[in-house]
Order: C-alpha cells, then sequence, then structure tokens
C-alpha cells in the first residue's frame, strides 16, 4: 500500500530488534526509510525484508553514533533520503553494571553511548525539525530511568538524562509543529536481552515496543510507557519508599 | 539440548561449526511444532532458526518469493495476501518456518491437486558442517534436494528458500459441510469432490460404533473469487493452565462428538475468512493444555489405496473398541501428484490424523495395534507427529531410507534419528 506521498521515515540503531519491528510497520505503510547503524551487511538484509514488505525505498547509512558529528551527518542522511519525516533514535547498549563499578571508563561507555551521544542525537534532529516545522522525533529509554537500581543504576541514569532532554525538546516544539516523545519500554525480548530468563508479563516482544512506538510517533507523549502498562508499575515502584525500596532485591 | 538463537544470517557460520563440533552433533530447528523428537537433540546441539525471519526478494509480478529460512507461513501470508497470493500447500497451523515445512514436506487439504510443500519450492541453500554453501535447486542430479526436501534436518542447515506462490482472487473460502454415515460414502465423496474442489478434509467420529462407524462430515472448498485480500489479524481466547485429566474421557468425548455431530451435521454452505479455515487450532493459544499434564499421542498414517476402505474400518474399529476416542480425527485423501524428498510422508492413499489423550499402557498397546494394520496395509507413520514409532516400522515405511543416508551431514543428528537406531 503505497500512499501518494510517502513518510520519510529515519532510524537510528536500525539493526536493533525494537527498530528492525518498527521499521516493519513503516515498510507495510509503503515508507520511504533510512536504515542508520554500524553493521552495513545486517542493514542490507534488513533492507531487503523492508522492501519485499513494502517500502517504496530503503536507504542504508553506514555510521557510529558514538564518533560521527550529529548535525552534518544528520543533514546530509535527511538530503539522501529525500525528507524526515520521522526519526526514531533507537540505538543503545546494556552494558555491565559490575564491570561498570570496577572500571570507571566501562560506566564512561555507557553513558557515552546511551547519553551523550543520543543527546548529541536528538538536539540535531530537534533542530531540523524544527527548522521543517512538522515531523517527531521518538528516542528510546527505559522503565530503569525511572529509579536507580542496583542491577542498572549507571545505564538507568544515561535513559533517565535521556528522558528528561527529550521532555524538554517537546516543551520547546509546543505550538511550532514538530512533537517528540520519550518511549520507556520495560524488557523486551532481543539481543540486548540475551542470556536473560525470559518469559512471564512483565516481558514484551519487540513487536509490542514497536506498536508503541509507531503511534508515539503520530500522537501522544510527551512519555509514554511500552506496554503502557508499565506506567502504572513505575509510578508503583517510584512511589515507594526507599526505606522499603533498599531492602528489596529486584 | 544447547540452542543458539541467531538473528543475522552472518552468525550462522560459526554456530554451524561449533555445533558440529559437540557430541551428539547439531540439529537446526524452526518454532517446534512438531509433535515428537524429530526436532529435538537430546544432549547434542541446536540452532534455533527463528529468529532468521527476513524476507530477501518479493515478485509481486510472478508471485516468487526468496526468504531466510526461518520466516514463517504467518508471515508469508502476512505480505502475500494483499499482493493476491496464498501459500500453495499449508498445513493446519500457519506458526512454522519454511525450513520446517521443507524438512517435513509437509502436506495440507490440497494434496490432491497440490501435492506436497516441496513441489512449490524452487531452491534453497544448504549449509553443511564441513563449511560448505550450497545453492540446491529442483534441477539438481546429485540427489541432495530431493534428501533435503522432507529430509528431517539431516542433510544439513537451510538457510534461504526460493519459494513459488499461488494466485488467488480472494482470501475468502467457499465451503460446503456434508455429513455421511459410514466410511464408504466418505470415499466416494473424496472421489466425487477431487475434481470440481482444490481442498477436501473430513472430521470422523471415532467412538461411533456398528453401524455408525466411520460416521462423519466431509468439508470440501474453494478459494472464492470476491475480490477481498484481507490479512486475518485475530488471536483468539488462550487455554491458560493444563486441563484435569477428566476433562477429556469417553463421556465428554462421546457427548462432544455426539453434539457436534448434530450440530455440523446439517449440510451446509458458507464462506469463510481463510483463517479459521486453515488454522482452526491458531486460534486457540496452548489447546494442547486441554490434554491435562499427561499430555497426547499424534498419531498419524497413510495407506495406499486399493487397501485403503478396509484397513481404515480396521483402525476405526480397533479405536473404537479400545475405548479411546480421538478429540480430533482427521481422514483425507492424497491424490497421485508425486512427493519430491526421498522420506517425504505423503504417497497416494488415504491418511489418518489422531491423537489420543496420553493413559499410558493402554494407549501405547493401541497404537501398537494400529501399527500392525498400517503396516500389513504397506503404509507408514509420520514422522513429524510421532515420538514411539518403532524403528522397524519405519525402515519398512520408507523403503528409500538407503538412498537418503548417503545425502546426510555427518555432524548433525537428531533425538529422533537416534531413536531410529540408523
Ligand atoms: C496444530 C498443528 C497442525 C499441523 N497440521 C499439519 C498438516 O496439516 N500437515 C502437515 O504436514 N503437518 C502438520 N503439522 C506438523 C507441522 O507442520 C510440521 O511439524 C512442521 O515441520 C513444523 O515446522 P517448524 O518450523 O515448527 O519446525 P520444527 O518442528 O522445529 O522442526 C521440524 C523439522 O524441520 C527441521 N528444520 C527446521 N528448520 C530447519 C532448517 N532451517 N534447516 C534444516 N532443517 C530444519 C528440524 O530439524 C526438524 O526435523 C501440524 C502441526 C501442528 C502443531
Ligand atoms: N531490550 C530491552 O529490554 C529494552 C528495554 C528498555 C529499553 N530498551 C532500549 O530500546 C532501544 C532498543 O533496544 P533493543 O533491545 O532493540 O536493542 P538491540 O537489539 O540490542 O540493538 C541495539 C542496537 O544499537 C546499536 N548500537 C549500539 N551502539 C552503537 C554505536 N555506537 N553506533 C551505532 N550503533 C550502535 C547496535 O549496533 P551493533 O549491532 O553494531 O552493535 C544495535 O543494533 C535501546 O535504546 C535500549 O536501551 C531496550
Amino acid at each position: 500500500m503505497t500512499t501518494l506521498t510517502p513518510l520519510h521515515v529515519l532510524m537510528l540503531g536500525a539493526g536493533s530488534g525494537i527498530a528492525q519491528a518498527t521499521a516493519r510497520l513503516y515498510a507495510a505503510e509503503g515508507a520511504v526509510i533510512g536504515l542508520a547503524g554500524r553493521n552495513a551487511e545486517r542493514l542490507d538484509a534488513i533492507a531487503h525484508d523492508l522492501t519485499a514488505r513494502g517500502a517504496s525505498r530503503v536507504e542504508i547509512f553506514e555510521i557510529d553514533f558514538v564518533t560521527a558529528e550529529p548535525a552534518q551527518a544528520l543533514a546530509d542522511m535527511v538530503a539522501k533520503l529525500g525528507g524526515g519525516d520521522h526519526f526514531i533514535l533507537a540505538y543503545g547498549v546494556l552494558g555491565d553494571q559490575a564491570a561498570a563499578e570496577r572500571d570507571l571508563t566501562a560506566a564512561q561507555t555507557i553513558l557515552d553511548v546511551n547519553f551523550r551521544s543520543a543527546a548529541g542525537w536528538a538536539l540535531a534532529a530537534a533542530n531540523l525539525l524544527e527548522q521543517q516545522g512538522h515531523g517527531s522525533l521518538v528516542v528510546l529509554g527505559s522503565v530503569a530511568g525511572d529509579r536507580g537500581r542496583r542491577s542498572n543504576y549507571v545505564y538507568g541514569a544515561a535513559k533517565a538524562g535521556l528522558a528528561v532532554l527529550v521532555q524538554g525538546i517537546d516543551h520547546r516544539f509546543r505550538g511550532r509543529g514538530p512533537r517528540a516523545v520519550i518511549v520507556k519500554p520495560g524488557p523486551t525480548d532481543t539481543a540486548m536481552t540475551a542470556g536473560m530468563a525470559k518469559g512471564g508479563p512483565l516481558w514484551a516482544t519487540p513487536e509490542a515496543v514497536a506498536a508503541v512506538v509507531r503511534k508515539a510517533a503520530d500522537r501522544g507523549g510527551p512519555v509514554v510507557y511500552a506496554p503502557a502498562r508499565w506506567w502504572l508499575i513505575m509510578t508503583i515502584i517510584r512511589a515507594i519508599p526507599a526505606a522499603i525500596f533498599n531492602k528489596m532485591n529486584f | 539440548m544447547q540452542v543458539a538463537h541467531p538473528a543475522f544470517r552472518d552468525q550462522l557460520d560459526g554456530l554451524i561449526r561449533a555445533g558440529a563440533a559437540g557430541n551428539h552433533g547439531l540439529l537446526a530447528v524452526g518454532k517446534l511444532r512438531s509433535y515428537g523428537d524429530s526436532c529435538l537433540n537430546g544432549d547434542g546441539s541446536a540452532i534455533e532458526m527463528a529468529g532468521l525471519e527476513r524476507f530477501i526478494s518479493f515478485d509481486r509480478r510472478t508471485g516468487v518469493l526468496e526468504a531466510e529460512a526461518g520466516v514463517t507461513l504467518a508471515e508469508i501470508l502476512r505480505v502475500a495476501i494483499p499482493a493476491g497470493y496464498f501459500l500453495p500447500v499449508t498445513p493446519g497451523t500457519k506458526f512454522v518456518t519454511l525450513g520446517g515445512a521443507i524438512a517435513n514436506d509437509v502436506h495440507g487439504k490440497n494434496h490432491h491437486r497440490a501435492g506436497t510443500f516441496g513441489r512449490w519450492v524452487r531452491q534453497f541453500s544448504l549449509a553443511r558442517t564441513d563449511g560448505s554453501q550450497q545453492v540446491v535447486g529442483r534441477d539438481d542430479a546429485s540427489g541432495l534436494f530431493a534428501a533435503t526436501i522432507g529430509g528431517l534436518g539431516l542433510t544439513g542447515v537451510i538457510t534461504r528458500v526460493t519459494l513459488e506462490l499461488m494466485p488467488i482472487a480472494s482470501s475468502r473460502i467457499d465451503l460446503q459441510t456434508i455429513p455421511f454415515g459410514r466410511l464408504s460414502e466418505f470415499f466416494s465423496l473424496a472421489a466425487e469432490s477431487e475434481a470440481s474442489h482444490d481442498y477436501t478434509v473430513a472430521w470422523i467420529d471415532c467412538l461411533a460404533q456398528g453401524d455408525k462407524l466411520g460416521r462423519g462430515i466431509f468439508t470440501r472448498a474453494r478459494p472464492s473469487s470476491d475480490g477481498e485480500l484481507r490479512v486475518s489479524n485475530k488471536s483468539g481466547p488462550s487455554v491458560p493452565i493444563d486441563a484435569p485429566g477428566f476433562l477429556l474421557n469417553r463421556l465428554t468425548l462421546s457427548a462432544f462428538n455426539e453434539a457436534y455431530y448434530r450440530i455440523a451435521g446439517r449440510p451446509r454452505q458458507a464462506s469463510v475468512s481463510y483463517d479459521p479455515f486453515f488454522y482452526p487450532l491458531d486460534a486457540i493459544g496452548g489447546w494442547n493444555r486441554l490434554y491435562g499434564r499427561r499430555g497426547f499421542y499424534q498419531y498419524q498414517s497413510v495407506v495406499p489405496p486399493a487397501v485403503a476402505e478396509a484397513a481404515t474400518t480396521e483402525m476405526l474399529r480397533t479405536i473404537a473398541s479400545a475405548g479411546q476416542g480421538s478429540f480430533l480425527a482427521v481422514l483425507k485423501t492424497f491424490g497421485d501428484v508425486p512427493s519430491p524428498g526421498l522420506l517425504s510422508f505423503p504417497m497416494q492413499g488415504t491418511t489418518l490424523a489422531l491423537d489420543f489423550a496420553n493413559r499410558g499402557r493402554s494407549t501405547l498397546s493401541l497404537l501398537d495395534k494400529l501399527d500392525a494394520i498400517v503396516r500389513e496395509a504397506g503404509g507408514r507413520l509420520y514422522p513429524a507427529k510421532d515420538g514411539r514409532l518403532p524403528p522397524a516400522m519405519f525402515r519398512a515405511g520408507y523403503p528409500a531410507l538407503n538412498q537418503f543416508t548417503p545425502h546426510m551431514d555427518p555432524g548433525m543428528s537428531s533425538t529422533f534419528w537416534r531413536r531410529m537406531q540408523l
């Protein structure tokens, strides 16, 4: 199903499990899709899949988000794509919390990938969106950013910072057309969580999260949980007094 | 079983090498929708192919599709139906992978027209544990194509597949149900319907005895022509816990069968979506839990045409007198389209698919009796639905085994294969 003027979508971190599932939704709408990420061979496999599923056109951009310079690189990608209506910022690393406590450079890498560099890309996209006066930026945060837990608080801190940044961008956009949303998934069955015991009511499929991401690009926000039940769970978890929280083991 | 979960093709080489090096070798598996141990590898290793689920190309003019082997039939339908295509052959669940559909050379309700799934496969890529990669097509003279179709995953890892789809004018199905009072009527209905209808199948009341023996409901159908091309996205109720064992006993089953026969037992015409027609069980997640924690045995046989009626009558009589009715008893005739695989299950004749709640020894002894009837008739059983097939019966049913074994990949194995002592 190709619409008359297809949406132009840029996936930053297109190899991510959640990004792939989201891109399939755009492909079924006949969108023009840009896939940005480090591994061109894998992006090529994804591009073929999206084309077979109905994407109007797919472009691949081989890029390392940590070392690239966001403003220029983003402008180049959008020019090659022929437009940028939706930006989905999905790349990230979970990192190893224990290693991050022993070795501060490991901690800095987690912060660098998930916050410092991601903030740069989000701000670059914000400037571009503001200039063109329409479109949306959807950034993948995490429920881990809602309250510090000993098992992943360095990662959580980066995602918390990212959430505030995106909220601020959306505030800045108010009344000017564009939108910004931070989507906070709970545990999701992707490569990021390989090796964890999965299953049970707290785990979601990348497809379920992707449906939330796709909808967030059209309406709602600026803070959206995926799946929606995490809003309630995190509201409760944030409300637990520290004296009790610190005795809990999770 | 050590299971690897690759998500991209570049991960495969290393996993195949590592898996084959271990004890008991390697097995590629799909969505594990086979009932028995042909998709298991004991303390060996396995590669779950379901993460390699990308399309490679889809030509909307010709309906030819190329995809990674872990793509499911459900995903193919999602893309094919809006473009006016359907699977040329589909089993009774859409949650199987291309690799699994090839390795069991699956069949559907249109076997008399379309033959097996493998007939629609143009080519596939096969990765072997010696590190080689081969593209094997229909025109292959080496025998590897015929060995891999229906080859139970033992000739290597299927990585990508080129499949021909079938054009359709509608995703709806026009069906007709016709009750029949005895088995001979099934055979005349089947013979009469095969020329006029793409799809035929019958439900049999296994508990009916005496003059009701072999009564059932015949369904025949064909694709509608109304132009609607809609993917069904329904997911139905699911069975959350194992049912208590008493739920499916002889009394409830015969009450169910009686009611079903009465309700559905009037001739009826209907237009339905493809989904409930082809995939009734997919709508009930975890339907197998209805059998309780002890589970059930599947049993699917095929017997040649000349003895089909006599052998099937004998099987139904044996089941009815054992009092172990089958909830889902399905009867269908396979046509004379030859199966492309050396070990393909379908052959011309009549196939009976049954499932029995596991009651331990009494169930096994009933299955032994059915084995004897099938063997005597010159028939065979379906490994995809088996957890107990005696090795001698497997050898007797699959005379091409000795042509098959030279094509096996020495680094691959399965629990089923070791149980067959081959
Ligand atoms: C409700 C239901 C209805 C069914 N109806 C039918 C029916 O009507 N007709 C019919 O024919 N079958 C039917 N089946 C059986 C089912 O179609 C087969 O068992 C099918 O092969 C399962 O596919 P899978 O992807 O789950 O593979 P698995 O069950 O995981 O594996 C099946 C075999 O394929 C091999 N395999 C899987 N992937 C690969 C690969 N990439 N490379 C090499 N080998 C591989 C495995 O080693 C194994 O031998 C039904 C099953 C269910 C649950
Ligand atoms: N999975 C979860 O449970 C979960 C839960 C909450 C939030 N999230 C968030 O959701 C987003 C998507 O998660 P996911 O699970 O889909 O991820 P994923 O499958 O693990 O993929 C992460 C992607 O990020 C890419 N990446 C990392 N660092 C990069 C860099 N410097 N340059 C370029 N690409 C880089 C990786 O590329 P390479 O393949 O090249 O390494 C990979 O494609 C992430 O932001 C994650 O934090 C995930």
